[in-house]
């Protein structure tokens, strides 16, 4: 197939991998990428800038697809912690489950996981979309300033805990939310954009079985007389 | 950092690899703890109410011979002695009591490292790779194992400070994180009359399991107490005779993942350490919740 290059990680190293994908130049015609053999190795394609298809097929270890810009990745297994951390642009699909902090700091773009994302799934979120078709551990979007969080499982203890201006939608039930996160009201435009995030992520659920979460913004200003019991 | 690593046998193919299958995993978690290794090896129970005593020097060309000729003249004139660098391997029909003594009364630079009727520790201070050489890793059989590599963050690097931790008899531990408080658990426990060897973290941990466990609890109960009273992080790959039990603090920001096949529970604290185990891609590999107490019987 034109523009297809495998690359085996029984073979090659992931430095040598992520060197050779950063240094092809334009013209290379990369279109599509296969990496087979990822074996839970950390830093997989991480590093990525430009639009790009790649298939990591088995399960890929942490901070995979870290600092993505423009390539579409698809893990055909698991990954371990951090999965597109600092994304800022592209796609990262997770078929399987994420390990902790998946889609931590993340600028841009979206992550998919299928499974279930384990704690802190979105800390200190800046603007990404995450959504996980699964469930999500504790302290889930800790933190987070900007983007949207899409739950279709239920959501661990201290949920949104010192949130932002992050929103998070739950379809499931939550165990806790954290310190300022409360409850909203669903409108049309969480509802239009709820419709949206699904559809990109391949899921059918109905928008209005969500739950949206959002900051208080109780935090915003510090107040002595509350004894730093929030 | 450090490495945790567990496999216990569903199979006897299983059993008859056991070393083979566990030391690359070793190897693998090097990254994560190349400060010292060990592991806790069980095999069927000696017979006849035998216990084997795994015993250290840091001195590799120690005069053993001389240390088994005093222990058949004064515990046992039958037992065995098997000899491995720094580690010897005592079974012998002796009480605890009376091997503790003898150690104390002439051979006190002897560091009694495990105690059991199936356990046997090996643990040393060096790079996996080479104490997994040494100590003939890929050799050993077994019914389950758990293992660990080091990388000190609280107390010294030494082969006593070296996982796996035991207290009691056939109970051991392995740890990835760190506790806060192990100087007051430390202190209270040796007001009930608990001795400990190290100032580790650690061993304080697993003391306290066993202490709890003396007391009358089960090991359930006894890691549900330590909830509350073990400050701090840790990953917990706990290993008795018949039993590998696994549970993650509350927090749990330490990893560990788990892979169960046909023929074996694999445990580790990264993937990368499991993804060569046979049978792998048929596995059900998952990560364990928090306070959540995984139990695999042997």
């Amino acid at each position: 197939m034109a523009g297809l290059k495998q690359f085996d990680l029984a073979e090659i190293s992931v430095r040598e991998l992520n060197q050779e994908l950063h240094d092809a130049p334009a013209e290379a015609g990369l279109e599509r990428i296969e990496i087979v053999n990822p074996d839970g190795m950390h830093s997989i394609v991480a590093g990525m800038d430009r639009a790009v298809d790649i298939e990591i097929l088995g399960h890929a270890g942490y901070f995979t697809a870290g600092m993505n810009k423009l390539a579409n990745v698809t893990v055909h297994g698991n990954t371990g912690w951090s999965v597109a951390e600092n994304m800022m642009s592209g796609r990262v699909h997770v078929q399987g489950q994420a390990s902790e902090c998946a889609g931590a700091s993340a600028h841009g773009g979206l992550l998919v996981i299928d499974g279930d994302a384990s704690s802190r799934c979105g800390i200190s979120l800046k603007g990404s979309d995450i959504v996980v078709g699964g469930s999500v551990g504790h302290f889930s979007a800790f933190m987070a300033q900007a983007g949207r969080l899409v739950i279709c499982g239920d959501a661990g203890p201290n949920l949104g805990d010192s949130l932002y201006e992050a929103v998070i939608y739950v379809r499931g039930e939550i165990a806790s939310l954290g310190a300022d996160a409360c409850q909203q009201p669903l409108d049309d435009e969480d509802r239009r954009q709820l419709a949206q995030l699904l559809e990109q992520a391949a899921l059918d659920h109905d928008p209005a079985s969500f739950t949206r979460i959002g900051s208080a913004r109780q935090l915003y200003h510090w107040n002595a007389d509350a004894r730093q019991e929030y | 950092m450090c490495g945790i690593i567990g496999l216990l046998a569903r199979t006897d193919d299983c059993r008859a690899r056991l070393g083979e299958l566990v030391t690359p995993m070793v190897l693998c978690m090097g990254t994560r703890g190349p400060d010292s290794a060990g592991l806790a090896l069980f095999h069927e129970p000696l017979r006849n109410g035998h216990r084997r005593f795994a015993i250290f020097h840091p001195d590799r060309q120690y005069d053993w011979p001389a240390f088994e000729a005093t222990c058949r003249g004064t515990l046992d004139s039958e037992l065995g002695c098997d000899v491995l660098a720094s580690h010897a391997s005592l079974t012998t029909s002796s009480s605890p009591a009376e091997v503790r003594s003898l150690l104390a009364r002439s051979f006190p630079d002897l560091h009694l490292l495990s105690v059991g009727h199936s356990m046997e520790v090996f643990k040393d201070e060096g790079l996996p790779a080479d104490i997994s050489e040494l100590y003939e890793f890929p050799t050993m059989t077994g019914s389950h194992v758990v293992a660990h590599t080091r990388m000190a963050t609280e107390s010294l690097v030494s082969p006593a400070h070296a996982h796996p931790f035991t207290a009691g008899e056939d109970f051991c531990l392995v740890h990835n994180g760190s506790l806060s408080n192990p100087n007051s658990i430390r202190r209270q426990l040796q007001r009930k009359g608990v001795e400990f060897e190290t100032d580790n973290d650690t061993e304080a941990g697993c003391r306290f399991l066993q202490w709890r466990m003396s007391e009358g609890d089960t090991l359930e109960q006894a890691i549900e107490a330590s909830f509350s009273v073990l400050d701090g992080f840790f990953t917990f790959l706990i290993a008795t005779a018949d039993r590998m039990v696994l549970v993650r603090d509350a927090f749990a920001c330490k990893p560990a993942v788990v892979a169960e096949a046909d023929d074996y529970i694999a445990v580790a604290s990264e993937f990368r350490s499991l993804a060569h185990l046979p049978g792998i891609a048929d596995a059900h590999v998952y990560e364990p919740e928090p306070q959540h107490i995984y139990t695999w019987q042997v």
